[in-house]
């Protein structure tokens, strides 16, 4: 089977061909880089998705984080759900951590922006 | 009256990257004016990921992009002055600066730095018909307000226009728990990057209506709906083919313009394909000593191209405080935009006295497939490039070698041209 | 019991309020908006007519003319901007050179001083940007140009300093003739008067059914407006007008009296009185009509369109008297009635002291500071001010340069703003080219913290919500 893909690690938006054969990649053409053929393996066998959002801390002001690994993308929805739902005080800083491992997917959730 | 060598004007990711590459390329005295209550601009807003793939060679969010920076700024000991609003600059480069504690102020520079980026086109711009209703907002808004202020503007969403920031918030609004019934594109071509429309739209299973456009808007006070229509080639809606989606929300991605009125004031010569300043090969504008980067220059798509761009206004900045005067415009060749190419930067190129490389970057008019970038110089071909496909979201950025420029006395051109 | 209740809150109501608040009487002001100047005063061409154009003998015609003379010494008083610019009214046929001078002897008789009938090319001289098709111009220096939320409000805050009463989001839902007076009756209760003032523009006369008056009709008249970022502000000096031509009525290009260019507007009769849409053909019509009269008007400089509705009678006049004994209609108040709203609060005036006995009020304050217009000051002043109140200098609307301090004064003064268009019309922040992109975030932080609210409690415009429990 041929699919088409569009790679999404970087703004170039490389447009890949991927052969499939029993649900496991072929042969991967299109991309420029190695990371092309990495997403289409990913994204054919286990899609995944970064997440970044807000939690709004105690203190009312919102604090951006982002799952420092991606999360598997049918858990995107799962996943928003519980970072909103954690718990923050000000100040923080970058890099700090919000959850260590998020709903078992491994991905820690990280503070992207110093606040307070 | 204060005197600086340099004054850079914007606080976001052009004027940072402008100050650390002035104080490394030996400025001492510079300051830089923000008119926020901190250093990051725009970037602040944009928490999403997908930044500095080039510059950091990692992927970063807005935030953390702008961080980097803000922490380099401050570890080279640049005065910043947050909570600025420059008022003018003249021509001969008195910077009229406010401030809550210091009131009105005069302030002279040896050189400025343009960086006060852009703004997007507003729903008067795009002359939509209908109500006024509250619940339209412009993408970057309705970002302020659900990222930095923690407040969701609304449940039931459709976008007009498919820029960047309009992809970003589809998700944004998804992610938050509105559902986003559609993004409207005027053009048969999205405005926005690739990935965006994988990863924003595709990921969520909103459509993205490709020749549409909102021909009305409904509800007096709160928005109620919009009336969505498919358009022709001449981009006029066809009869027949409107659909009311109801909605509390319209977000408007429409385009992004330069916000050059405090250069118009200052005389700089603005070049109307770009709504930025007509700048060389060191990004200086018309006016000597005053020069421009980001995207009040012209719109990018990517904040790492922001950065490399500023990085080479601070350079030149600092090459025309050491030197005192400007290059002799006289001496200097036109970069001239033709088939397929809607503008360059630079529009004018000094030969004889380049820093460095020269990058010629540009937007091409429509959507090219299997077509080559042909730069030239008179009719010696400088550069040849093949490309597989080009659209005009994507900004195309040029490197001609300082040595294949040297004493080129002929205008350059650059065009696309089909294989 | 109040004297007076003045139904509605527009410029007739306010200037109306502003007058009777002169003399010893209790006065009521009612609106259904939570905000003065949110209908026909809002939306229209802000001009300050000459007064050539209403018949001579009407109502429209002497208080078009008074107003237009009282405008210059009221706008230095209450602090409104008002420019007199003159104006043109253009022909683009030789043939009908007799059409102008008919509106010149029309003006003459009306008692409008210094016009004159001058050529193409001295009005191409006068305002080089005149399309060589125009063949002659009536030139009218007296008219001019105001801002016409500056001017209501300026009335509003004049009579309320002076005591009269504002109920505003209160909408009249019936009125009844009561022993001594009439009996008003509102979605928050009733209210009881000696007199009542029927100031309620497009719906003046349902207002006047609900007192039993039937004897007119006020038939909502759409007109769209598109109006240009300052950089086209220079594009004519002059408001120009154009003769109807066989496209119909024309529209004007004007100047605003803050620096942008305004266009417009249409004419449609409607019949819904809320219909404050604009429509692609409407706005196509005011691009090609404008067209006619000024060359290469830079039509991708429009930074916003609007429609207003402007109340027309079906008298052809201005419906101005005692109704019913003690009821007195202000309707009918169509163009030239921005002009005309200090001279009909005058005649008002006039008319009630048949009924009663006007005394003057001692300690009536005659003047009205506005909200402080911190780029047009001095830097001196600026920084005087700063110095006093460091919030001015903090600007949030960049556009028009509108700083912290003013926005708060527009929310924190009397019959301060408590919606993001209620600041606009105070401030000016987010009437720019950006459309308040940048600074309604800030001004929604600042509203919400002085109103004591909620973010999502922050409205644009209109009427205060009825929360549900929901």
């Amino acid at each position: 089977m041929t699919m088409e893909l569009t790679c999404i690690n970087c703004p170039m938006g490389c447009e890949l061909t991927v052969e499939t054969e029993n649900g496991e990649v072929v042969s991967v053409s299109g991309n420029t880089c190695k990371r092309g053929e990495i997403y289409a393996h990913s994204e054919i066998t286990a899609p995944t998705r970064t997440v970044t959002t807000t939690v709004i801390s105690a203190e009312g002001r919102p604090v951006p984080v982002k799952t420092a690994q991606p999360i598997p993308k049918d858990k995107i929805f799962e996943c928003t759900a519980a970072i909103k739902s954690a718990v923050i005080h000000l100040p923080v800083k970058v890099g700090d951590v919000v959850i260590d491992d998020l709903l078992g997917t491994g991905s820690q959730v990280t503070v992207t922006k110093s606040v307070g | 009256m204060r005197e600086f060598d340099l004054v850079i004007v914007g606080g976001g990711p052009a004027g940072m990257a402008a100050a650390v590459s002035a104080k490394e390329h030996g400025l001492e005295n510079i300051v830089i004016l923000e008119r926020d209550s901190e250093l990051g601009g725009i970037l602040n807003q944009c928490i999403h990921n997908g930044f500095g793939l080039h510059t950091f060679k990692e992927e970063l969010t807005g935030p953390e992009y702008a961080e980097r920076y803000a922490v380099k700024v401050r570890e080279m000991g640049i005065p910043v002055e947050t909570d600025t609003m420059v008022l003018d600059i003249s021509a001969d480069r008195v910077v009229t600066i406010l401030n809550r504690g210091r009131g009105v102020e005069e302030i002279k520079a040896k050189s400025v730095i343009l960086a006060m980026g852009c703004r997007e086109r507003p729903r008067g711009a795009l002359n939509i018909p209908g109500y006024r209703p509250q619940g339209v907002y412009t993408a970057g808004t309705a970002q302020k307000l659900v990222n930095c202020e923690g407040y969701v503007p609304g449940k039931e969403v459709v976008i007009l226009g498919s820029g960047d920031i309009g992809l970003i918030m589809a998700r944004r609004m998804s992610l938050e728990g509105a559902h986003v019934a559609a993004v409207a594109e005027l053009m048969p071509y999205s405005s926005g990057l690739k990935r965006n429309i994988v990863q924003c739209l595709d990921d969520y299973g909103i459509p993205l209506l490709l020749s549409h456009t909102v021909v009305d808007i409904k509800g007096k006070e709160k928005l109620e709906g919009v009336v969505i229509a498919q358009v022709d080639e001449k981009n006029a809606p066809i009869a027949g083919t409107e659909q009311f989606y109801p909605c509390d929300t319209l977000l408007l991605s429409c385009g992004l313009i330069p916000e050059n009125e405090l250069s118009k004031n200052c005389g700089v010569e603005i070049d109307p394909r770009t709504n930025g300043p007509v700048v060389d090969e060191g990004l200086e504008t018309s006016i000597d000593g005053v020069f421009a980067c980001g995207n009040v220059l012209h719109v990018h798509d990517l904040v790492d191209f922001v950065s490399e761009e500023a990085a080479r206004a601070g350079e030149s900045a600092a090459a025309f405080v050491k030197r005192g005067c400007t290059a002799d415009d006289t001496a200097a060749i036109k970069v001239i935009p033709q088939n397929g190419v809607r503008y360059t930067v630079p529009a004018q190129i000094h030969t004889a006295d380049l820093l460095g490389d020269v990058h010629i970057r540009f937007r091409v008019t429509g959507v090219f497939k299997n077509c080559e970038i042909v730069i030239k110089a008179g009719e010696t071909e400088l550069l040849r490039r093949k490309s597989r496909i080009l659209v005009p979201s994507e900004m195309l950025d040029i490197i001609i070698k300082k040595d294949r420029l040297a004493g080129v006395s002929e205008d350059i051109t650059a065009a696309i041209e089909e294989v | 019991m109040y004297d007076v209740i003045i139904i509605g809150g527009g410029v007739t109501g306010c200037a109306a309020a502003a007058e009777l608040a002169k003399y010893r009487l209790s006065v009521c002001l009612v609106e259904k908006e939570s905000d003065v100047c949110e209908g026909t005063s809002k939306a229209n061409s802000a001009i300050v007519h000459a007064g050539f154009d209403a018949e001579p003998g009407t109502l429209k015609a002497k208080l078009n003319v008074r107003g237009n003379a009282m405008m210059a010494e009221l706008s230095q008083k209450l602090d409104f901007a008002f420019r007199n610019n003159g104006a043109m009214v253009l022909c683009f046929e030789d043939s009908q050179l007799s059409d102008l001078e008919k509106l010149k002897e029309k003006g003459e008789k009306n008692g409008v001083p210094d016009l004159t009938i001058i050529s193409g090319d001295k009005a191409r001289a006068l305002e080089p940007k005149l399309s060589a098709e125009v063949k002659y111009a009536l030139l009218a220096p007296t008219s001019g140009i105001v801002c016409p939320f500056e001017m209501t409000l300026a009335f509003a805050e004049n009579a309320y300093a002076n005591g009269v009463e504002f109920r505003l989001s209160t909408e009249v839902t019936g009125i009844e003739k009561s022993a001594d007076g009439w009996c008003v009756k509102t979605d928050k209760g009733e209210i009881l008067g000696s007199y009542v003032f029927n100031c309620a523009g497009v719906y003046a006369d349902k207002i006047a059914e609900m007192a039993g008056i039937r004897d007119f009709s006020i038939t909502p008249r759409k007109g769209e407006y598109m109006l240009m970022d300052k950089d086209a502000g220079g594009t004519v000096s002059r408001t120009i007008f154009q003769l109807p031509t066989k496209m119909g009525k024309g529209v004007l290009v004007t100047p605003t009296v803050h620096g942008n260019l305004l266009v417009g507007p249409t004419a449609e009769n409607i019949d819904d009185k809320e219909n404050t849409a604009t429509t692609s053909q409407g706005l196509a019509e005011v691009r090609s009509k404008s067209a006619l009269s000024v060359d290469g008007l830079p039509f991708n400089k429009v930074i916003t369109s609007f429609t207003g509705l402007r109340a027309v009678g079906d008298t052809h006049d201005f419906i101005i008297g005692e109704a019913a004994d003690g009821f007195f209609n202000a309707a009918g108040i169509e163009s030239p009635g921005l002009t005309s709203a200090p001279a009909i609060a005058e005649m008002l005036r006039e008319l009630l002291s048949k009924k009663t006995d006007l005394v003057p009020k001692d300690g009536h304050i005659d003047t009205r500071k506005g909200v402080v217009h911190f780029a047009a000051l001095s830097r001196e002043e600026q920084n005087a001010l700063i110095a006093r109140e460091p919030a001015y200098g903090n600007i949030v609307c960049r556009c028009e340069t509108v700083t912290e301090g003013e926005i708060l004064d527009a929310i924190s003064r009397p019959l301060g703003a408590t919606t993001l268009d209620g600041v606009k019309r105070r401030t000016r922040a987010g009437m720019g080219r950006c459309q308040a992109g940048f600074c309604s975030p800030k001004t929604i932080l600042l509203l919400k913290e002085k109103l004591g609210c909620g973010i999502g409690d922050i409205r644009k415009n209109g009427r205060e919500e009825v929360k549900d429990d929901a």
